[in-house]
């Protein structure tokens, strides 16, 4: 699914450049769940951007089910990021004057589906992650675990072929991080490829693989025994 | 190409507008007061070029019953010794002038001598009597083409002097609405009647309607025949006054120095003396005057339009803040494919319908203030305003001059959105 070759990313600061990632490798199958962890200057965030087209490689190879991504421009990057990837941020980044429903739908919008179809589909996707009930609220009349559960249900909503999540339990306390897991562990076993990056040791062990990146290079990747979250807590 | 395709079925989209009311009506307290600069730029533009129109149609109706291009010319006193004359003289004009002037002066189109008794002190007014009532009143003697310079309105039933009147010197004559109160019981009708002038009878064949405005006639005016005056008072070949309107298109100011200049030939009048031949340009009082009310308009549309100028430049400014507040929104946009294009248009259409709304309100508010105006001056004669309105070509050219307007300074906050990188709007601070 993904297929990144000898990757260098570094930012300009002034005179000097800072050498984020120092050629990555890593190969992602259809159905993995893949924590990326890591200290913070690490490099996983960066990586995690450069996934999810937000940021440009420097040097190597990025294949996206078999799709380079190349030489993109920010239209074409809106495309694909529309169709391939769903987003999961650790502030939610949901919009605050939408409703619930209305924020699950929007990536369907940009897609240019017809309004009933998308409530429809929002709707779907909102009983999935257990707020169907919601779906009439303001993100600010919800709990940061049903915040999350929403925009898992936004990323989700354009049937993406990778889920990247950055950091998404890091703004809730350990019950509701543990709903959030739960829920992600569920949307993998039907089939969703999912990386999670994390610096929280017990979240990237509810994955079922995990690359540890230091200094802008990956120093272990290991499959690992999958701590599985029980649906409710 | 897709997005092309998409630009113009995005104008007619529901979403399209749902996504900007949702962003518009996000923050409703600085919408509506950035909509209030635009719309009191429009609105000061509607209520001041209606005004400007008002008082334009006000001129307009005083000079409604007077040929606009026309004049009167009378003699003076020469002021300069002429080939053997001395100062002081007292010109006096002649029916034989008619015919030199018309022949020398193509632009003139009507021209009607006019004597009067009564009107510029020297002689006294004529006194009038019907059965036992009298009065004394202002006596003019007039050719029918008077009328064509100086409308006059005739109540029903009677007319004004005609050619026949005119060759066989009738003793017959028009009265005035007061003269008729004053002369007449309540509900005798005055045509056909026989009063009399000066001892002489006359037959009323009309009653003419005073209109306000007119210079220095007034409601109790008798006007006859030009022949019977000269007969009545023995003035032979004489004259008071010419009445002059020339062709609509002849410059007016031009024609009465031509007039002049003929006058002062045949009169042994200096050519250089400025005082011995009096007259009054009603075209170029009516030229200065409309000009002054397109001044008026003009200046309307330019404070207008600034005032205009300013509330859009005002919107630019919000949506520019707004863009910057909604940095992180956008990145979201982004993240979830919106392209670049889709940022764009939709922070211009914002643009668009917020300078489009306030537009609208603003002629409406406008209108309405011409409309309350309107209702106030309805009844005022005495002073020059009527009727304020905005031609409709002018609102339409305001309203597409504020959505160009609009577009263009929404540019800059849409540039602005579209350069905000996501990576850099989601950046986790």
């Amino acid at each position: 699914m993904i297929s990144i070759k000898n990757l260098h990313k570094s930012y300009k600061m002034g005179d000097s450049s800072l050498h984020v990632l120092k050629g990555i490798d890593i190969e992602v199958g259809e159905g993995e769940l893949v924590a990326i962890m890591g200290s913070s200057g690490s490099g996983k965030s960066t990586l995690l951007n450069i996934l999810g087209m937000l940021d440009l490689l420097d040097e190597g190879e990025y294949r996206l089910d078999n799709v380079m991504i190349k030489n993109l421009n920010e239209t074409t990057a809106a495309n694909y990021r529309n169709k391939f990837l769903g987003f999961v941020f650790q502030s939610f980044n949901l919009i605050n004057y939408k409703t619930a429903l209305e924020n699950v739908s929007l990536p369907l919008y940009y897609q240019g589906l017809g309004r009933k179809i998308r409530q429809e589909k929002a709707l779907e996707y909102l009983e999935k992650v257990g707020l169907k009930e919601w779906a009439s609220h303001l993100p600010s009349e919800l709990s940061g675990g049903q915040k999350q559960r929403v925009a898992i249900a936004r990323a989700l909503a354009s049937q993406p072929k990778v889920l990247l999540a950055d950091e998404p339990t890091g703004a809730l306390d350990s019950k509701t991080s543990m709903e959030v897991m739960a829920l992600i562990q569920q949307i993998n076993n039907e089939g969703k490829t999912i990386l999670v990056v994390t610096h929280e040791l017990d979240i990237a062990q509810m994955c079922k693989r995990v690359v540890t990146l230091k200094d802008g290079v990956i120093v272990k990747d290991e499959k690992v025994k999958q701590v599985i979250v029980p649906t409710h807590v | 190409m897709l997005y092309e395709m998409n630009s113009l079925k995005v104008l007619f989209d529901f979403d399209t507008w749902q996504e900007i009311f949702g962003s518009i009506a996000k923050n409703k307290t600085r919408t509506i007061i950035t909509v209030i600069g635009v719309l009191w730029g429009i609105f000061i533009y509607i209520t001041l070029a209606g005004a400007a129109k008002g008082l334009d149609n006000g001129f307009e109706r005083e000079f409604q019953d007077m040929a606009m291009n026309s004049m009167f010319v009378w003699p003076q006193r020469t002021s300069v010794p002429y080939a053997g004359f001395k100062v002081g003289r007292n010109p006096r004009f002649t029916i034989s002038n008619v015919n030199d002037l018309k022949m020398q002066i193509p632009e003139i189109k009507y021209i009607a001598p006019r004597s009067a008794r009564g009107v510029f002190g020297g002689s006294p007014p004529a006194s009038v009597v019907f059965k036992d009532k009298s009065s004394t009143y202002n006596i003019y003697g007039d050719f029918p083409e008077y009328t064509k310079i100086s409308t006059k309105k005739i109540y029903k039933g009677g007319r004004f002097i005609n050619e026949q009147d005119q060759k066989n010197e009738r003793k017959v004559c028009v009265i005035g609405e007061r003269t008729k109160e004053e002369l007449f019981e309540e509900d005798e009708e005055p045509v056909g009647k026989y009063i009399r002038i000066n001892n002489v009878f006359f037959q009323v064949i009309g009653v003419h309607k005073y209109i306000e405005g007119g210079g220095f006639e007034t409601d109790g005016d008798i006007f006859i025949p030009f022949n019977t005056f000269r007969n009545l008072y023995n003035t032979g070949d004489k004259l008071d006054w010419f009445t002059i309107a020339a062709y609509p298109d002849a410059d007016v100011v031009a024609v009465e120095k031509k007039v002049k200049a003929v006058l002062k030939k045949i009169h042994r009048i200096a050519p250089e003396d400025e005082r011995a031949i009096g007259s009054f340009n009603i075209g170029e009082l009516f030229n200065r005057i409309s000009g002054f009310a397109n001044g008026m308009t003009f200046l309307s549309l330019v404070v207008g339009l600034a005032t205009i100028l300013a509330g859009v430049i005002g919107i630019g400014n919000i949506l520019l803040i707004s863009v910057k507040e909604r940095t992180k929104e956008l990145g979201v946009r982004r993240a979830l494919g919106a392209t670049p294009g889709e940022v764009r248009t939709q922070i211009l259409l914002e643009s668009v319908f917020l300078t489009t709304i306030a537009g609208i309100i603003g002629i409406i508010l406008g209108a309405g203030v011409l409309a309350i105006i309107n209702f106030m001056t309805r009844g005022i004669t005495d002073y020059p305003y009527t009727n304020p309105t905005v031609p409709i070509p002018y609102v339409i050219g305001a309203l597409i001059t504020m959505v160009a307007l609009g577009t263009l300074i929404g540019l800059i906050p849409a540039q602005r959105a579209v350069s905000i990188k996501p990576i850099d709007a989601l950046r986790e601070e």
